[in-house]
């Protein structure tokens, strides 16, 4: 008895034990709505980090002739403004056209004369842009009429083009990179420091609980430009950096809330018995306060994501954060913010990838939430 | 209480000093000057402005006239908005931002609660889905992009409400950029009422209250609410700050006089004095809101106590 009383762990239980997070997993896996949101989530990744190796067009790759091209499926140029060119080329060349296809990424034409036709007229149908690798196929009527064919420069724009004439399903793509990254490593560098300083503050009290949140005062009121023009004059302008400000501006809030919480939490009977049994401040707040927090924490979480992405995009129009041609979603989207009457799209197509991640963000945390909660068993 | 409050206030003048410090030190550490325009000034003009606006002196003895004049109440003149003063600009626009921000901050509280409360009475039915998903859209669609769609909406395209401009006061400029200002925090009090309302319904007092046959009204907003409020009361601190203070975009947008702009505009013209006036302006709002909400925690949670 003395024996098991001493060390109770050691008597194995007849069921199998899980850990909180295997218990969490496995009530994660079970929520159909998280389930899917990570799927999109995963989706929404895969497209912004594996798409680029399927587009031909890279996100800094300018065409002067298409500049603000509405978004289309079809090939550009159109059929008709392909026959236009053909025609023109055909008039240059002195020969007559008799017919013009044109499949896909080729056409074929031919072409007829009164005399015989030079064979090196195929030049003038590569001196046209849209058109190259024009060969001979065929000659009939003694070299009077003669079946050509070649490739057509054809591009796809699914997404159209921005105002300097880049593809935008390209620039949405690296922007979903960088927002992403910016999103993912900012809020969980002010979901780590937030939890843990409010915490920590709230649990302690007193005194400390008095400095550290007068710190955080502090903090909030500081200039933020100013915070940011300083730390890239000192440590140059880099990725790395650009989420660690926003991170490290982003957790005042966080900590606010943590802090709140754990004031009525450290008060509660479970914190009590814990104190009687024992434990340290630390083993309190990190078993009892934290997880208890979880709910509010996940909801703001969700919330400091789509804050932190626009950050990002807001120093980027003071110059300090990601730069021309390099992109994010929040400067793809106050660039089409500005042009919402004359090109929709480019509000459109940056948004509605925006818009996708962050619902699925925000089931996933509600997935998290239920799963994680440990009054909820 | 009293005492609490007290010290509280007591402390509020080391913590202003230290930010009006450490933000007067990293504003001369950016690279950049009042003056630094894109046409340089000829050189003499240059100097005879350094030497009026005292920028030749070193800079410690700048910051000890800064300080001991601003203890004073005088926080110097505007280096950009020539021929007024600090305390004249913020005075002028500061009624201007708390009327809107006022505003906004009762729809996004009132509205937020509301609609929260509501989706989580109704948990994981279609209408908790569709409040949600409005919640996500007004955290996630910025007010860069909301202010000129309700303007195009409401103002050219139906023309019901003015595009921008303060007009007379009256509520009809005030709807738009009280929207636009609003819907990000609306979205944030719904999403946070939601998740801790459906917590504090789970609560054992709840349960009691219920077997005790309180008409389900009484039960949520009297007893439910209040323990569900503390994530609420909170994020009110920084959002009533922020609200409170103006937005550079929500003015800019719908060309409003208040302080919003100068927060942004001080600092890219590097008008030195102004940035000090904003930092803090919104210092002592931080500060003031703080207390009152660590206050209302002692109110809303018996259990919580300031010692």
């Amino acid at each position: 008895m003395t024996d098991i009383a001493a060390n109770p762990l050691n008597e194995p239980p007849k069921t199998v034990s899980r850990s909180l997070f295997q218990l969490a997993l496995i009530r994660f896996r079970r929520n159909r709505a998280a389930m899917a949101g990570c799927v999109t989530l995963l989706l929404i990744a895969l497209f912004s980090f594996l798409g680029p190796l399927f587009v031909p067009h890279t996100y800094d790759q300018v065409f002067p002739s298409y500049v603000t091209i509405p978004p289309s499926l079809q090939p550009r140029p159109d059929v008709s403004t392909l026959q236009e060119v053909m025609d023109g080329v055909a008039a240059r060349a002195r020969v007559k056209l008799e017919a013009f296809r044109v499949e896909g990424q080729a056409f074929t034409a031919t072409i007829s004369s009164d005399e015989p036709i030079d064979p090196r007229a195929t030049r003038y149908f590569d001196r046209a842009n849209e058109f190259r690798d024009t060969k001979v196929e065929a000659t009939e009527n003694d070299g009077r009429v003669l079946k050509l064919s070649g490739q057509v420069n054809r591009e796809y724009f699914p997404f159209g083009t921005d105002s300097n004439g880049r593809d935008l399903l390209a620039r949405v793509m690296l922007g979903g990179q960088i927002s992403i990254a910016v999103g993912l490593l900012a809020s969980l560098v002010s979901l780590g420091i937030g939890v843990l300083y409010g915490a920590t503050s709230g649990y302690i009290g007193g005194r400390v609980d008095n400095v550290m949140m007068r710190f955080v005062e502090i903090l909030y009121s500081l200039p933020f430009v100013f915070l940011v023009v300083v730390l890239v004059v000192f440590f140059g302008r880099s990725f790395v950096l650009i989420f660690l400000v926003i991170g490290a501006v982003e957790w005042l809030d966080m900590a606010r809330i943590v802090r709140g919480q754990t004031l009525a939490l450290k008060r509660r009977e479970f914190v009590g018995a814990a104190q009687a049994l024992g434990l340290t401040d630390w083993q309190i707040i990190r078993r009892h306060i934290i997880p208890n927090t979880i709910g509010p924490v996940i909801v703001f979480v969700t919330v400091v994501v789509p804050k932190v992405i626009l950050l990002e995009s807001f120093l980027s129009f003071l110059g300090l954060g990601v730069q021309a041609p390099l992109t994010s979603w929040g400067a793809l989207i106050s660039e089409g913010a500005n042009n919402i009457q004359s090109a929709p799209w480019l509000l459109i197509f940056p948004s509605i990838f925006f818009v996708a991640t962050l619902f699925s963000l925000n089931f996933v945390g509600d997935g998290l939430r239920d799963a994680f909660d440990p009054k909820d068993r | 209480m009293i005492a609490f409050v007290l010290r509280r206030l007591a402390s509020a003048v080391p913590t202003l000093f230290i930010v009006v410090t450490i933000s007067f030190f990293l504003m001369r550490f950016a690279p950049g000057g009042p003056f630094n325009l894109e046409r340089p000034l000829p050189p003499a003009t240059m100097e005879n402005l350094v030497r009026t606006y005292q920028l030749d002196q070193p800079l410690w003895r700048q910051y000890a006239t800064y300080v001991s004049n601003a203890v004073t109440g005088d926080f110097g003149p505007s280096y950009v908005y020539k021929d007024n003063s600090v305390a004249e600009l913020i005075g002028k626009g500061l009624p201007y931002s708390m009327e809107l921000g006022f505003y906004a901050l009762l729809l996004a509280l009132i509205g937020g609660v509301a609609m929260g409360t509501v989706a989580a009475l109704r948990q994981n039915s279609a209408l908790d889905f569709g409040i949600m998903s409005l919640a996500t859209v007004g955290t996630t669609v910025p007010n860069f992009v909301v202010g000129p769609v309700l303007t195009l909406i409401f103002a050219i395209v139906l023309s019901w409400l003015p595009a921008g401009g303060w007009g007379d006061g009256s509520l009809r400029f005030l709807i738009l950029p009280m929207i636009a200002l609003a819907l990000p925090q609306l979205a944030v009090f719904a999403r946070l009422t939601r998740g801790s309302m459906i917590e504090a319904l789970h609560a054992d007092h709840i349960r009691t209250v219920r077997a005790y046959g309180l008409p389900s009204r009484v039960v949520v907003v009297t007893h439910a609410m209040r323990g569900a409020m503390l994530p609420v009361v909170s994020y009110l601190a920084p959002c009533a700050a922020a609200l409170l203070t103006g937005s550079a975009v929500v003015e800019t947008i719908f060309t409003i006089p208040g302080v919003g702009r100068y927060f942004v505009l001080g600092a890219i013209n590097r008008d030195y004095t102004l940035v000090m006036g904003t930092v803090i302006l919104i210092a002592i709002f931080v500060i003031v809101f703080n207390l009152l909400v660590d206050i209302l925690y002692g109110l809303l949670d018996p259990r919580v106590r300031h010692d």
